[in-house]
Formats: structure tokens, sequence, C-alpha cells
């Protein structure tokens, strides 16, 4: 009998391993965007529909060109770059061009991911880096809000969608007098309340038909599909927990205070981009602590500087910022909210007199 | 007494002496000193090439006069003499542009009498200038002055296309030109100097015979 030689396999922690593979657990996180987008296209039409696909195509093309340029091997499989087409589209303004749809998924990727050597060096979160600087590059375009449901949406483009490239968008309004539409363009909740001072019912929030980014108009499908991946345990459920309940605490302290001036929390909750990014932004496995007491502050001061930012800033939303903020955070709550080893005291000082 | 010069100090007058500071040594590019006049005023053409011919001016005077005395000045109250000598040519620019064109001189701000601190000319003045002859100073001067306009004007160049889509003041792409407003900001600062840094390294790696980048680690002193 060749019996073979017996072997001792020596390994080092972790020994548990989960099944689960990075590709699954985007594939999930792509499943659960998929009714975000569906409302998306449902609510802006055929625009929508083309800018979530210019913007995707993007990013998956300049995954591939910064794979091919470092000499890796494809990342394409592992869906990552088709996340952060699908998250930087949902974050932008329905109409906004498609030429700066693309810029903002190649500087997404490039700048937001490939700089740091690709899926898991980023610090920050690639698709809000590519909303970042687009926010910064054309203020204007992406400040144009198109009403939702409007008449000619799946027959015609909005007249800013297809703008060519490097040219400025046309004033929509003109555009709008020759095509078989009753309403021009909308103002966000959010905008409304900070330069008109009008209210928007807390229902319309919850149920999307305001005007808005792509995805955040609808709170509840939001948090249907977020309670998909938390169910699944595809997300950090601490994060968007902290998120939300800093957010309203810290707006209900607000509106206590001054009820005139201040909006009351169950608006802040709904409006702008507060659940998307609570979601689907702030829980990147990346950009996120991974200690549990640090993904509860990370969530708290998020929650708390997107309110911040929107009562006090010169802008009206300020989830995008907020997050960012909580990314370049996250080394630093890390370090000390590290765990406590499993068999060390609580006391630093061992015991000097062991009986 | 002044810096003592080893004989091994005063290398023959080469065409290095003034390359060197242009391209292998670029203090923009490759040094990366200077930084905060970069960002700072790299926003226009005309601002760049302003602050570049500044800074040269100022390096190229400073650098002579700093070698001409450079028997007399004591060591001990070097950097002070320096920073005195410096200061006289900065104040001549400064009221040199003021007289020029007050509308540059607004845009430039502070950063004109900020370069009294500017790391460069200190650095050379410290560095190359207090132990070398007057001749090898100059030259040495302008190179290193030539190239600090060099890595400002392709930083400005940049960054005044992209943002406001004209050069030197003069529409290039036409009036329905999308401007990219973040060129202008800070951040466009950073994202043009990175993306020049990438290419010129690039370039630098696929030279033939070219050893890894070389990192010169700038001598503040002794």
């Amino acid at each position: 009998m060749n019996k073979p030689p017996a072997t001792l396999e020596l390994r080092s922690a972790p020994l548990l391993h989960t099944p689960r593979t990075v590709e699954q657990i985007m594939r999930h996180v792509v499943y659960a965007l998929l009714p975000l987008c569906a409302f998306a296209v449902y609510a802006f039409g055929l625009s929508a529909a083309a800018l979530i696909g210019v913007v995707t195509v993007s990013c998956v093309g300049a995954e591939q060109l910064f794979n091919r340029l470092a000499g890796r091997v494809s990342t394409l499989a592992d869906n990552s770059a088709v996340i952060t087409g699908l998250l930087l589209a949902l974050t932008l303004p329905p109409g906004f061009p498609l030429w700066m749809g693309a810029v903002a998924g190649f500087i997404a990727i490039g700048l937001g991911k490939a700089v740091f050597g690709g899926l898991g060096g980023n610090i920050f979160n690639p698709a809000l880096v590519g909303r970042a600087f687009v926010q910064a590059a054309f203020p204007v375009a992406i400040t144009t809000w198109h009403a939702p449901f409007m008449n000619g949406r799946f027959t015609h483009f909005m007249p800013t969608s297809l703008t060519t490239p490097f040219l400025v968008p046309p004033d929509a309004p003109l555009w709008y007098g020759a095509l078989p539409v009753d309403t021009v363009s909308g103002a966000t909740p959010l905008a409304l309340h900070k330069f008109e001072h009008v209210a928007t019912g807390t229902l319309d929030l919850f149920l999307g038909t305001t005007a808005g980014s792509l995805g955040e108009t609808s709170a509840i499908l939001i948090l249907l599909c977020g309670a998909y991946l938390a169910a699944r345990r595809l997300l950090n459920w601490r994060i968007p927990v902290a998120v939300l309940v800093s957010a309203f605490a810290v707006s209900a302290a607000f509106a206590l205070a001054d009820g005139q001036r201040y909006p009351d929390p169950w608006f802040m909750l709904g409006s702008g981009g507060l659940m998307l990014g609570a979601f689907f932004m702030a829980t990147d496995p990346v950009g996120a602590p991974v200690t549990p007491r640090g993904a509860w502050l990370y969530g708290a001061l998020i929650g708390a500087v997107t309110v911040v930012i929107r009562l006090f800033g010169g802008l009206p939303e300020g989830v995008m910022y907020a997050i960012l903020l909580g990314n370049a955070a996250t080394p630093l709550i890390e370090a000390v909210t590290q765990p406590r080893v499993y068999g060390t005291g609580r006391q630093s000082a061992p015991d000097k007199n062991p009986p | 007494m002044t810096t003592p010069l080893r004989p091994d100090q005063t290398p023959p007058l080469t065409m290095d002496t003034f390359l060197q500071g242009i391209w292998r040594e670029n203090p923009v590019l490759v040094m990366m000193l200077g930084m905060c006049p970069t960002m700072a005023v790299t926003n226009s053409l005309r601002n760049a090439l302003a602050m570049g011919l500044a800074t040269l001016f100022v390096l190229v005077g400073s650098n002579a006069l700093v070698s001409m005395l450079r028997s007399l000045v004591p060591g001990t109250v070097r950097i002070a003499t320096y920073i005195v000598i410096i200061a006289s040519f900065t104040t001549v620019v400064d009221y040199a542009i003021q007289a020029i064109s007050l509308t540059l001189y607004g845009a430039l701000g502070a950063f004109i009498q900020l370069i009294v601190v500017n790391c460069i000319i200190l650095g050379r003045a410290e560095a190359y200038a207090s132990r070398r002859p007057l001749l090898h100073s100059v030259i040495n001067a302008g190179g290193v002055g030539i190239g600090f306009t060099l890595g400002l004007v392709m930083l400005g160049g940049v960054r005044e296309l992209l943002g406001s889509g004209t050069l030197l003041g003069f529409p290039v792409f036409g009036a329905s030109f999308q401007p990219w407003v973040i060129m202008l900001l800070p951040p466009g600062g950073f994202f043009v100097l990175g993306a020049w840094l990438l290419l010129l390294n690039w370039l630098r790696g696929r030279q033939p015979g070219a050893a890894p980048t070389p990192v010169p680690v700038h001598n503040h002193g002794r």
C-alpha cells in the first residue's frame, strides 16, 4: 500500500470562513439596486434609462481600461464596477447630460478606485468620488432638476440629456415648449424648503412622487431593498440604523428648539439622498468601519453631519459630503473602537502576583 | 565663517548645471517644492506665467548676491542674511508687478510677497549659491527658475483650458464650451498635477537604460 505521507497542516487564524464570495455579494447588491433603477425609469422615462446605461458602461469600461494599463487580470466578473455605475447613476439628476455621466463614471473608477489599487484599496466610496467631481465641475447641470412623471417621458429624451459632449446643456424651458409635456422642471423638496420655504408632504417623500435624483425619490422602495440586503446579511445593519437615528435625533433637536425655522425630522429622513446614502453608500464594506462600535459611531457621524450641512450649509443636500467625511474618518474610528481581544482582561495591567 | 568648500564641490560648468533644474530636478514636477504658490496661482496661464517669472527673477538675483557674499556672511546668521537678500528682491518684484498691472497683482494676491519664504529659493541659496562661484549660481538658478515657470505653465495651461475654455484670456473652444469649474478650484490643481506626474514618470520609466524614477531628497541644509 502506498500511503501518502502524513502531512500536518498549519494554519493561522481566521480558521472559519464564510462560503460567500465577493461575486455573490456584489450580485445580490445589483439585484437590490434593480428595483430602484426600474422605479427611476418609470418616474423619469427614457433619459433615466439612458443615463443609467451610459454611467454603468463608462464605469465598466474604465475598470477594464485601468486593469489593462496596470497589467492586472480583469476584475469585471466581480460586478463591483457595475454597482459603482448603478449607484452613481442613481445619485444623478434625471436629464443630466449623458456625456457628463460618462465623465463621472470614468472619474469614479479611475480616481476613486484604480489609483488606490482596485477593489478593497479605495478609501472613499468610488461612486461618491465620481459624483463629488461632477458636482464641483458642473455645478449648474447637477442642480437642474426635472419633474417626475412627465407626459412624454417614454417617447422623448429630456432636452439636456442629449447635450453634445463638452458643450453647455441647452436651456430646458425653451425646449419644453415644443414637447407634449405639462410640467417644466421641478425643484427638489430640500431645495424648495431651503430657498423657497415650501414644505413637501411626508407621504409624497416616502412614495417618491417628488423631484430629485434618479434613485433617491422613493424612500419606501429604498427601505425595502435595503431591508433585503440587511436580511441576507450583505450589509452591516448598524450603519443605516445609526445614520437614520442620528439624523432623526439631531433634526428633532433643532425642530424642537425652533419649529418655524427647521423642518420636522420625518422630512429630514424622507427627503434627498439620505435613505439611499444610508443603505447603499455608507455601507460600502471597503470604506466603512468593521468594528461594531465603530459602525455605530460612523453612522452617527454621517447622520449628524448630513443634518448640519442641510440646515446650515450653502447647499441644500449634504449626504454625499457627510459620507465622504465618514469614509475619511474610518481609520480613526476603527483605531479607537478595537474590540477587546478574547481572553484578555478589561484591566490593562496584568496581574503582577499570580497565586 | 562661511560654509567651507570641499574640493569636490565645485564641478566644472556643464550643461547639467543649467538643465538640472528644468528636467532632472524640476522643482514642481520632480521635487514637489513650492506647492503653495503652485496650487494657488495656476488657475490661469497668465497668473502662472507671472508667478513663474517673478520667482525666476528673485531666484537669479538672490542667488547671485548670495554667491558674491558667500565669503563675507558668518555661518551663524547665514539664513537671516539670505532671507533679507531674498526679501529685497521680492520687494522689487512686488512693486514692479503693482506698477505693471494692478489686476494681475490682485489675482496673485499675497503669493508675490510669499516668495520670500519659497523653499525653492532659500534651498538654492543655502545648498548651492552659498558654496559656488557666481557664474555657477546664476546659471543654476536660471535653470531652476525656468523649471519652476515651466511647471506652473504646464499646470496653468491645462487648468485654464479646461476650467474656462480660454488660453491667456482668449477663447479657444467657442462660446458654448462647458467649463469644468473644478479645474479652477484647488482640487483641480491637484488632479492636473497628479496627471502630469503620472505622464512624466511614465516617460522617465521608458527612457532607455533609465534607473527607477529618481527621487532626489532635497538638501535643506547640511
